[in-house]
């Protein structure tokens, strides 16, 4: 049974995200208007916004540790805080700012944060098979971390996730793949790129469990992930886990969703997981002030983590020769002067950690 | 724990003489022994021991849980051994031909070698990918590239060709302690396989102890006065058998094997040229955009007054064709070496 400290918690993480999402909209505006220009502006590059997955990343990460391995796919932010990644250095790397989470190298798809040991990367499926290898790292030293790889309904036709799910299933692996159906791969609907509408079925080919939720509901993503993680956790394989999200904004800022019916953005905008867990919260005894409280919280957290990201340096450009290697080679100077450097210390960065 | 990179003339004193399959054998079961987050997987490298015996007898000292069989699925065990690495472990994962890179480079070049440098330094991926290159028995255009080219061209991949059994097992023991994702290249020809006969010349003496030979130190396998031949590889001892015929015509090559591509001894190629003043690059990969043109390039950018004459030999850019007529044909053979040094000294 959930408790009401983990529905709370689940609350404010899916507040924090659906604000922050909201705020990263004004953020990447500014200087790309009237005319849109995808490079100019404080926030560079694409972006791709999760406001509508927030149930699906806090219903699942509620469950795990520090020490579980979380793999995201390209529209990251509700799991990366979910999982508890640093907030303030992460939103310094979509800045793309010196003390981001990777120094300014990866921006907002590819966000790596060893501490809780989450990193998302920007090629469909492409997760899959790291945290695969992050449980097999877990068996082999006989602890009973996990792994969970986050995909999209539109990477459940890739080689990778395919493939992944088979090595981990005949290695009994403690993975838990998580399938976040939108109903979109940018502008394709599911309906025209695979027969199998419920994507939990493919997890009938493996032999491993597969459950679908219909309903994006962070209850009963509670209720589900707390299964498959246990049953990873107690050395019983993987489970494929597909979750019903909404895609309440553009595949990336600046689509203007030509091809997506009117009907379904305003049917996505209905369905708000976070409303239904406000009611869940209530139904718990939980009053309205307390979730204004939550909320205020939440806001405060993520007004103060932009302003800090704001306010971060730029790198130095002859940073970009660093990092290349961890033990860059003795005479990098001759060889294209790349990684002259010695190893990184993340440390004196600032962030929340 | 590591002693210091060895003489080459020293290492051939030694009494115990080994193929380079059985020394980069000994070099991986002397890290399993040391240090358990070293494991080894890929396709029938259990059981079979490694179809060109890059793991025989694993299996039977290490069991299966280090010894891994995995399905003929490499985007998603290359992938896992990503994984595994950016968790601390240490694995050595096998792509049975270098061929079979099209179907898992996205795990290779996105993830393995480029995962340090977008994390800015947060995650090292520790691991080997070790794999079979090279043609000279007739496999086709789909088994017999070396793609030595393609791998030193993308960034964040050490990358590593052994050309004999001392080097085998220095540089395997190198990969395996490095903390970067290295690319450990062997040729099928040099292995010593009963099916698939070498050269004399990769079979050299090797050192019971460890030992590691430091990436980015190239191996002047002769010294000469008369024209540089840099090669790596096989065509280290095409190069060699090239080199005692010239001698016979009193033509003094100097032939200097790379060993590693990433990091490249620019300087080793540099002072050999600056001595002989002619340049001979034979590559078994293919000539454009490759291995040769990047060598003659960083002679010409440190050394271009000393340069009077340059060549390459490489794969015409066309795929490796089956028969061994034309198969001998595209893949530089010890006359045409001999010849295009002649060439170069007239």
């Amino acid at each position: 049974m959930v408790s009401v400290t983990d529905l709370r918690t689940m609350y404010e993480q899916m507040v924090t995200a659906r604000h922050y999402e909201e705020r990263l909209v004004d953020e990447y505006l500014v200087g790309k208007q009237p005319a849109f220009d995808i490079s100019a502006g404080p926030i560079p590059g694409e972006l791709h916004l999760a406001a509508g997955h927030e149930a699906s990343g806090a219903g699942v990460c509620i469950h795990l540790r520090d020490d579980d391995t979380v793999t995201a796919p390209h529209r990251p932010h509700h799991i990366a805080i979910a999982k508890g990644v640093d907030l303030k250095r992460m939103t310094a790397e979509i800045f793309g700012r010196k003390t981001g989470l990777c120094r300014g190298k990866g921006g907002h798809m590819h966000l790596f944060d060893p501490d809780v040991n989450f990193a998302c990367s920007g090629i469909i499926a492409q997760g899959c098979p790291p945290a695969v290898g992050a449980a097999m790292a877990a068996k082999k030293r006989n602890t009973d971390a996990v792994a969970v790889a986050f995909l999209g309904e539109g990477a459940i036709d890739q080689g990778g996730f395919l493939e992944s799910l088979n090595l981990a299933a005949v290695h009994d692996l403690p993975v838990v793949f998580v399938v976040e159906d939108n109903d979109w791969a940018i502008s394709m609907p599911k309906d025209r790129v695979t027969d199998v509408q419920n994507g939990a079925q493919r997890a009938d080919g493996f032999d491993m469990p597969g459950v679908r939720i219909d309903s994006d509901d962070a209850m009963a993503v509670y209720e589900a992930a707390g299964e498959a993680v246990m049953r990873a956790r107690d050395g019983n394989g993987p489970t494929l886990i597909e979750v019903q999200v909404h895609r309440r904004m553009g595949h990336f800022m600046g689509d203007a969703e030509g091809y997506r019916p009117e009907a379904d953005i305003d049917r996505a905008k209905q369905r708000d997981s976070i409303e239904r867990l406000a009611e869940d919260l209530r139904s718990h005894g939980v009053t309205d002030d307390e979730l204004d409280e939550i909320r205020e919280r939440a806001h405060e957290r993520v007004e103060e983590v932009i302003s800090w990201a704001k306010e971060q340096p730029e790198p130095d450009p002859e940073e970009a020769y660093e990092n290349v290697f961890t033990n860059p080679p003795a005479q990098a100077a001759t060889d294209g002067g790349a990684a002259a450097d010695a190893p990184g210390d993340a440390g004196e960065t600032g962030g929340d950690n | 724990m590591a002693t210091e990179s060895r003489d080459y003339t020293e290492a051939t004193e030694t009494d115990r003489e080994l193929t380079m399959s059985r020394a980069m054998v000994e070099a991986i079961a002397w890290e399993m022994r040391e240090n358990e987050e070293v494991f080894y997987m890929g396709e029938d490298v259990a059981d079979y021991g490694g179809i060109f015996s890059s793991t025989t007898g694993l299996l039977d000292e290490f069991g299966r849980d280090r010894v891994m069989d995995v399905p003929i699925s490499e985007t998603a065990y290359l992938g896992a051994a990503v994984g595994a690495a950016q968790a601390g472990m240490r694995p050595i994962a096998e792509l049975m031909f270098v061929d079979f890179f099209g179907v898992a480079m996205d795990q290779i070049y996105n993830n393995m070698a480029k995962n340090t440098y977008m994390s800015g330094g947060s995650f090292s991926v520790p691991m080997v990918l070790t794999t079979a290159v090279g043609g000279t028995y007739n496999d086709a255009g789909q088994h017999s590239q070396t793609l030595y080219g393609t791998f030193a061209h993308l960034p964040g991949m050490k990358v590593v060709v052994p050309s004999t059994a001392y080097d085998a097992k220095g540089l395997m023991h190198s990969a395996i302690r490095d903390d970067d994702p290295v690319v450990y290249m062997f040729h099928k020809r040099l292995m010593g396989l009963g099916w698939m006969p070498s050269p004399p010349g990769p079979k050299t003496g090797v050192p019971k102890e460890d030992y590691t030979i430091p990436f980015g130190e190239a191996d002047v396998k002769r010294p000469g006065d008369d024209v540089t031949v840099v090669t790596l590889g096989l065509h280290v001892h095409r190069a060699m058998e090239a080199a005692e015929q010239l001698d016979d015509d009193g033509i003094d090559a100097e032939v200097i094997d790379l060993r590693t591509l990433v990091p490249l001894d620019t300087e080793t190629v540099l002072d050999s040229v600056r001595k002989t003043g002619k340049l001979l690059v034979v590559d078994e990969d293919y000539q454009s955009f490759g291995v040769t043109g990047e060598i003659v390039a960083r002679a010409a950018e440190g050394a271009l007054d000393d340069l009077s004459a340059v060549k390459r030999l490489a794969i015409p850019d066309v795929p490796i064709p089956y028969a061994r007529s034309l198969e001998d044909e595209v893949n530089p053979g010890t006359d045409d070496i001999a010849a295009a040094v002649r060439e170069l000294h007239e």
